[in-house]
């Protein structure tokens, strides 16, 4: 726990300790623990001296906090608009039938998260997904299957 | 850089450059691999690995220069990879392929013509700028990125990188350079195309002790990737565009704002403010000149509507990126109240250009009330998609066919959509429409920060509309009511279309809820809103009285509004549908005509695709129909 809180600390300090850097220490945090625990948004708010109802505030405006955890590999499915034309929402549902849960879920073993993006900036390969750091142009559900069986 | 030496004045960098130059060769044989977002999408990444490792086994590691560059724009068919000076450009290659590309073109000075790009004629193309896709753009902002290796300064400044900045702080005042950028007519580029001039202007008029200058690469209208693309390949242009403004309108601060979700821009743009500061471009006294100036990055943390200029300013301030009433302008109370002057990346990188080339020059590209070039990310159901920089003016169907080749698999033509959520679509009898600020916004679209899509006759209008909606109904503030709401109530209005429930009064209740939320919304996104709807009953009315009075979706697309049926004559029993269907809706013998099971068919669309081009047996029908076909046919109740 203490070991948690000291590597919040250190970002904190990076972000020199002010609330201007409220936003960028939160995505740091973010990074690091994948999501934003309660016990963390609590500490963040007495060595800033910023209500706990602030950081909420922003944490639920911002689409890429997470106030619950999330999986070990990220898939990310990109509803962009020349995605869209090309058959985005087909490709959501062949991968969230794949995995088991809806857009925005977490498996019950923490192993995946599905989330939709607005833009992946890669609409030549429409429709596309990304899982992990790879990028699938319109796979298919075997596709799919085969990389989700991949992950540890 | 080989050795960090500080510049303290204009002679030390006027040398700087020069060795730089004069220790180039350039005829030099050099390996451009792109690493744009498409590319390395296609793991172009591998490529340049391969590169490095087969050019030291070659031993040409010496002689060869190897860099990945930014976005070399041709994202349909990459990896690209141009081989420089001749400009000899492969296409779709893979690791592979780096050996053959060794042997043959760097070290036999032949061509691998099966790596090349192959025109409608069936003959290769040896030379980047002679494929069709190139040979009708003017890469005025963008032609350097094949060139500099986003990770050296050096490369940009052999290409003439920093010397418009070093001409304005020394040899031009402030009210020069404004008055230079005011005389080019450049306009922004992020959508609104407000003359950027006067903006400058505006904000260095108001007495104030500190101002900001701010670059604006929340790019997050989906489908556009422009923005990334010049600051993943480029970072020194926006840069240096920043600085000048921040000269002329007497800033010593600039922001760089720039979403979280890209990541490879924000590494290259830390690399090289980094690199700035240590040789002194950047921080106090510059070249000795008195001009003190330095550069902070903040992410943003994903939401559509902090690309508002007052909402962006509230995001870097740390709080929630809302906008705010502008009754006074943010060129006059912008971040922590102070006059600050936000334009968009791209507007930012034409900067240098203007002041080294002049407003002449400038102004000699483009038509009369929009000057210059435009980047535009040609997307969708367009046969070569990528990044294409073209002068303003040029006409939508010179874009869309000239360059983007036409339409995929060669369908029909529908719609363009331009400016995102806050644009409309173009159809076709208006295909010779001219890109312009003031064309695009009569025909009811905008500019916008220049994402095109295209898309083909398989497209619903009222979907597409639906989308935007969705869109716009996620990423709204909700601070006012006539967005938060109104959006909503149109989005209702949609859902009742594309499930065949609405009724014709609907399309009026579309007109008075727009003309509300026009009228009264508090920021652009709200007041925008409404533009993809309005546009399309503009142009595709036919399209929503479908919808309305025949339950039938003209494009194909509203599950709720189709079905499919497989045609008896036309199926040859290949079993590709009953393979791919996902909930084994489809049987039959092999050879012999296949049925669809419409109780269980989930209409996943996978049948209709994987069905042969030739063939085209799986169609779709009125949903309507079915039930009727059920109810009567002697079949149907055996089934």
């Amino acid at each position: 726990m203490l070991g948690k809180l000291a590597a919040v600390d250190k970002i904190i300090e990076a972000h020199g300790s002010e609330r201007e850097g409220l936003i960028q220490i939160l995505l740091d945090i973010q990074r690091e623990f994948r999501w934003l625990p309660k016990d963390i948004l609590e500490h963040v708010s007495k060595r800033l001296d910023v209500p706990i109802n602030y950081i909420y505030n922003l944490t639920t405006f911002y689409a890429h906090f997470s106030l619950v955890p999330k999986g070990r590999h990220s898939m990310h499915v990109c509803m962009g608009t020349a995605c869209h034309v090309r058959g985005a929402e087909r490709l959501l549902e062949r991968t969230s039938k794949v995995l088991g849960i809806k857009p925005g879920q977490t498996s019950r073993d923490e192993k995946f998260s599905l989330d939709t993006v607005n833009c992946l900036g890669a609409c030549a390969l429409g429709p596309v997904m990304i899982a992990d750091d790879e990028y699938l142009s319109n796979p298919t559900m075997e596709d799919i299957r085969r990389k989700a069986d991949s992950c540890e | 850089m080989s050795e960090i030496e500080k510049l303290l004045n204009p002679s030390d960098f006027e040398a700087f450059q020069k060795k730089i130059v004069e220790g180039r060769d350039p005829n030099r044989t050099a390996v451009a691999v792109c690493s744009g977002p498409g590319c390395l999408a296609y793991a172009s990444g591998k490529v340049f690995d391969r590169f490095k490792v087969e050019l030291l086994e070659s031993g040409l590691a010496e002689e060869v220069t190897l860099a990945q560059t930014g976005c070399h724009g041709f994202c349909e068919r990459g990896p690209s990879v141009v081989i420089l000076p001749d400009e000899i450009c492969y296409l779709r290659v893979s690791p592979d392929d780096v050996k053959e590309i060794i042997e043959t073109t760097l070290r036999g000075g032949g061509i691998v013509e099966r790596l090349l790009y192959k025109g409608e004629d069936g003959l290769p193309v040896q030379k980047e700028s002679d494929i069709p896709f190139y040979k009708h753009q003017q890469k005025v902002v963008f032609g350097d990125n094949k060139r500099i290796d986003p990770r050296s300064i050096d490369d940009y400044i052999a290409r003439g990188g920093y010397t418009a900045l070093v001409k304005a702080i020394t040899t031009m005042s402030p009210e020069t350079v404004i008055a230079e950028v005011k005389e080019s007519g450049l306009r922004g580029r992020g959508g609104g195309g407000f003359p950027a001039g006067a903006k400058w202007e505006a904000t260095a008029k108001p007495p104030a002790d500190t101002r900001y200058v701010i670059v604006n690469a929340d790019e997050g209208d989906p489908g556009a990737y422009m923005d990334r693309g010049i600051l993943e390949g480029n970072p020194h242009s926006v840069i240096e565009g920043l600085m000048i403004g921040g000269y002329a309108i007497g800033a010593n601060e600039g922001y760089i704002y720039v979403r979280q979700e890209y990541p490879l821009a924000i590494d290259n743009v830390l690399y090289a403010l980094e690199v700035l500061r240590e040789i002194g471009l950047l921080g106090e006294n510059i070249l000795g000149t008195g001009f003190n100036f330095d550069i902070i990055v903040h992410k943003g943390a994903g939401a559509f509507v902090s690309g508002e200029s007052s909402a962006l300013m509230s995001a870097i301030e740390g709080r929630v990126g809302e906008p705010r009433p502008k009754y006074i302008r943010t060129s006059i109370s912008g971040l922590r109240g102070k006059p600050s002057c936000l334009n968009n990346v791209e507007t930012w990188a034409n900067v240098p250009l203007i002041i080294n080339k002049g407003a002449d020059w400038f102004k000699s590209i483009g038509t009369e009330g929009s000057k210059g070039t435009k980047i535009f990310s040609l997307v969708g159901n367009v046969k070569n998609t990528g990044l294409v920089e073209v002068p303003m003016g040029m006409t939508l169907r010179q874009i869309i066919f000239d360059i983007g080749g036409g339409i995929r698999d060669d369908k029909e033509f529908k719609a363009v959509q331009t400016g995102g959520p806050s644009g409309g679509v173009i159809p076709e009898d208006m295909l010779d429409l001219h890109v312009d600020y003031d064309e695009l916004y009569a025909a009811g679209s905008m500019m916008g920060s220049g994402g095109m899509i295209v898309m083909d006759k398989d497209t619903c209008m009222v979907n597409v509309a639906k989308y935007f909606l969705e869109f716009l109904s996620d990423e709204s503030c909700g601070k006012c009511v006539p967005c938060r709401d109104g959006i909503d109530q149109l989005l209702e209005v949609l859902q009742r279309l594309t499930s065949g429930n609405a009724l014709e009064e609907d399309l009026e209740l579309i007109e008075d809820i727009s003309l509300m939320m026009k009228e009264c919304a508090l920021c652009g996104l709200g007041q925008s809103a409404p533009n993809p709807v309005l546009s399309s009953i503009k142009y595709f009315k036919d399209e929503y009285i479908a919808h309305i009075a025949e339950k039938r979706c003209p494009g194909g697309v509203c599950k709720a509004l189709i079905a499919y049926t497989i045609d008896k004559e036309k199926c040859i029993g290949c079993g590709k549908c009953m393979k791919v269907c996902p909930v084994a809706a489809i049987t039959g013998e092999k050879k012999s005509p296949h049925k669809i099971n419409n109780a269980l068919c989930v209409k996943c669309d996978s049948c209709y695709q994987e069905c042969p081009a030739k063939v085209q047996a799986v169609t779709k029908i009125r949903q309507a129909d079915v039930i009727t076909a059920f109810a009567t046919s002697e079949e149907a109740a055996n089934e």
